[in-house]
């Protein structure tokens, strides 16, 4: 029979399969981070359960990590006893962790590719929606929760309900100016927060095989964002290269006959999927939300929609509420819109290529009076990589604040957040009220934009910043 | 984990489409190691004024629907992040189950570990159940899992699907842990294959 990716990673990884129990599936790896897991393993110990594969699972710190100098200690107490936490539980239960102080340091979504653990065709699980990232590399990867977490914990699987498979293809050619993040934008205002809800993603189509391995993360990370149990990326020429040389990589021939592997892996032609979306990549504009979640957005030439445009009376009390929430009036152009903030980082756009595209646009420029800005480098190695580069240098003469790596003002649970009613240009993943701060605005865009909207203190098409 | 059975309760209809994670437990809340203590900041940011005053207008703060136990809310919820700690907040205020035309994967999954039951019905359904807690004070509903039901007081009954393993889970309390351990002998065979 003729089957999908996912249907392949799937089968390989089942323990047990019989057609009147639920399917326990493997698990080859598990990453772990500070806010989730403390329940996790609170329950091992109550239970006095072992974790069974301390090799395969890795932890670091990167929700609640402040972005200031690492060097002063932590003013919030309470995120320190989480952090605190998670390093004893580590070390009790021998687990590899990439603490605070680790050079490896980062968003648990940037290092896992970083470091060669996330591989092609391998189950990845992690406490944490935006895992999703990882299936760039061709792996089925997915969110879980704390329970979840302490079931892989002790046993290294899941019970688990096979999804529903979901092709979107995107051909044609990215016009100018348009990036991986918008394709995704446009994608979840295309299905609608909840258009992926009960299936596997699998983006297929030119245009993204001409994406890098770092844009198809992008890609994946986001989703979560149409409610898709995960995203993936069949593996090519492009992975292969990506993954040469890394540290946890197969290295020599092991490499090569793991490639062989993973040549396997992509969907047999003439495999079906439950269901199937195409869009032209030529037709993509630079997206910009407007709303309360990432499926309000629209083209950056568009305008705030008006509520009573909306098709059903849920939708129009949504709109509502979302625009008296953005301070938003319908019909203003979005370019009239002005930010206060710009925040640059988070696991959707905090690696070097977005730090290097960001910074292209803020070279010889100057972050507008009315705006604060900062970047937030996704990894240690990410930051390193682009102080080599002087992208730093580029951003600070800007303006721009330059910091240390964490989740940050993605969801701002350490010191980096918006005040109420503040207005944020945002390369991260979503723009639910008070995820940047309590009362604050988010506007989700890609890197470029947000760097343009930095020096002009207003939306700006990229297309047509000079 | 707590068995569901059977469970007779207060309606309370959340008049919103796509609530998600961050709106029922913010992320300030998420800081605590310990699985207990989130109830009293369920929905925080809608339930508080700025001073810390309960906002008298907001759904939960009505004193008609003081100690309700079963949520209405619209599409899509619990979208977002995959905190556990939303089901944690939901059922330590005192919700034992979700009613919604559609659940986010995720946040359904948590809720069934929890033994907190999310319940989907069909849009028209939840609109007038919704509709019928507004008009009637102290207006109830009955959950029969076993039978897969949501009974009315006038004996209406609105039958809904449920995965049979996760029933099973519910109706007696399993520990999944537990449950796949008792195959530690195949996966131990598929780690040496
Ligand atoms: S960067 Fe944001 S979305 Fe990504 S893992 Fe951190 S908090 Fe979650």
């Amino acid at each position: 029979m003729k089957k999908t990716m996912y249907e392949k990673i799937w089968e390989t990884h089942l323990v047990r399969a019989s057609a009147d129990e639920v399917p326990i599936l493997y698990i080859d790896t598990h990453l772990v981070h500070e806010v989730t897991s403390p329940q996790a393993f609170e329950g091992l110990r109550l239970n006095n359960r072992k974790v069974r594969r301390p090799d395969l699972t890795f932890a670091t710190m990167d929700h609640n990590v402040p972005t200031t100098d690492r060097a002063l200690p932590i003013t919030d107490l309470i995120a320190a006893k989480q952090m605190e936490t998670l390093a004893e539980n580590c070390s009790e239960f021998d687990i590899p962790l990439y603490d605070i102080d680790s050079p490896e340091q980062g968003i648990v979504h940037v290092i896992g590719p970083e470091l060669g653990i996330t591989l092609p065709g391998k189950t990845i699980v992690c406490g944490d929606s935006h895992t999703s990232t990882h299936g760039a590399l061709g792996a089925l990867a997915f969110g879980i929760g704390t329970s979840e977490i302490e079931h892989v914990l002790a046993t290294q699987c899941l019970l688990q309900q096979e999804s529903e498979t979901f092709e979107i293809r995107i051909d044609g050619t990215l016009p100018y100016g348009v990036t991986a993040k918008d394709i995704i934008l446009a994608i979840i205002g295309h299905i609608g927060i909840d258009g992926g809800n009960g299936a596997v993603v699998e983006y297929t189509g030119s245009a993204i095989r001409a994406l890098s391995i770092e844009e198809r993360m992008t890609v994946c990370n986001m989703s979560i964002e149409a409610g898709a149990r995960a995203g993936m990326i069949a593996p090519d020429d492009t992975t292969y290269e990506y993954i040469a040389g890394k540290r946890f990589a197969p290295k020599g021939e092991a490499f090569d006959a793991a490639v062989e592997g993973w040549k396997q892996l992509p969907t047999d032609e003439d495999a079906t999927y439950d269901r199937t979306l195409q869009l032209d990549a030529a037709e993509i504009a630079p997206q910009v939300t407007w709303g309360t979640n990432p499926g309000m957005v629209t083209d950056v030439t568009g305008h705030v929609p008006d509520p009573a445009d909306m098709a059903t009376v849920d939708e129009k009390t949504a709109t509502e509420h979302a625009l008296a929430y953005m301070d938003l009036k319908p019909g203003t152009p979005i370019t009239d819109i002005p930010v206060d903030r710009v925040f640059i980082g988070s696991c959707t756009n905090s690696r070097i290529s977005d730090l290097r595209a960001a910074a292209e646009v803020a070279k010889g420029r100057k972050v507008a009076d009315t705006v604060s800005a900062m970047v937030v480098p996704g990894s240690q190695a990410v930051k390193r990589q682009a102080e080599a580069e002087g992208l730093d240098e580029i951003f600070r003469a800007a303006g721009f604040e330059w910091r240390e790596a964490g989740c940050s003002m993605c969801l701002g649970m350490n010191p980096d957040t918006l005040l109420p009613g503040q207005r944020c240009a945002s390369t991260s993943n979503r723009n639910f009220e008070g995820r940047q701060g309590k009362g604050g605005r988010t506007h989700l865009v890609s890197p470029q934009m947000a760097a343009a909207t930095a020096v002009t203190g207003r939306f700006v098409d990229i297309r047509q910043f000079q | 984990m707590d068995a569901f059975k059977e469970h007779v309760g207060r309606v309370v209809p959340l008049d919103r489409i796509n609530v998600d994670t961050d709106q029922i437990i913010p992320k300030q809340f998420l800081k605590r190691i310990e699985r207990t203590g989130f109830g009293e900041f369920l929905f925080y940011d809608w339930r508080y004024l700025e001073n810390g005053d309960p906002n008298p207008e907001f759904v939960l703060n009505l004193p008609r629907y003081a100690g309700a136990s079963i949520l209405i809310a619209g599409v899509n919820f619990g979208c977002g992040s995959s905190r556990e700690h939303a089901p944690w907040a939901l059922q330590q205020y005192g919700f034992k189950a979700i009613l919604a035309p559609s659940f986010a994967d995720i946040f359904r999954n948590n809720c069934y570990k929890n033994g907190i039951l999310p319940i989907a019905l069909p849009a028209d359904v939840i609109t007038s159940l919704s509709q019928e807690a507004r008009d009637t004070e102290g207006y109830q509903l009955m959950i029969d899992l076993e039978q897969q039901s949501v009974i009315c007081a006038d004996g209406t009954a609105h039958n809904f699907e449920i995965g049979d393993f996760e029933k099973y889970c519910l109706l007696n309390g399993l520990d999944e842990i537990g449950w796949t351990l008792q195959y530690e002998a195949d996966i131990a065979v598929y780690e040496n294959r």
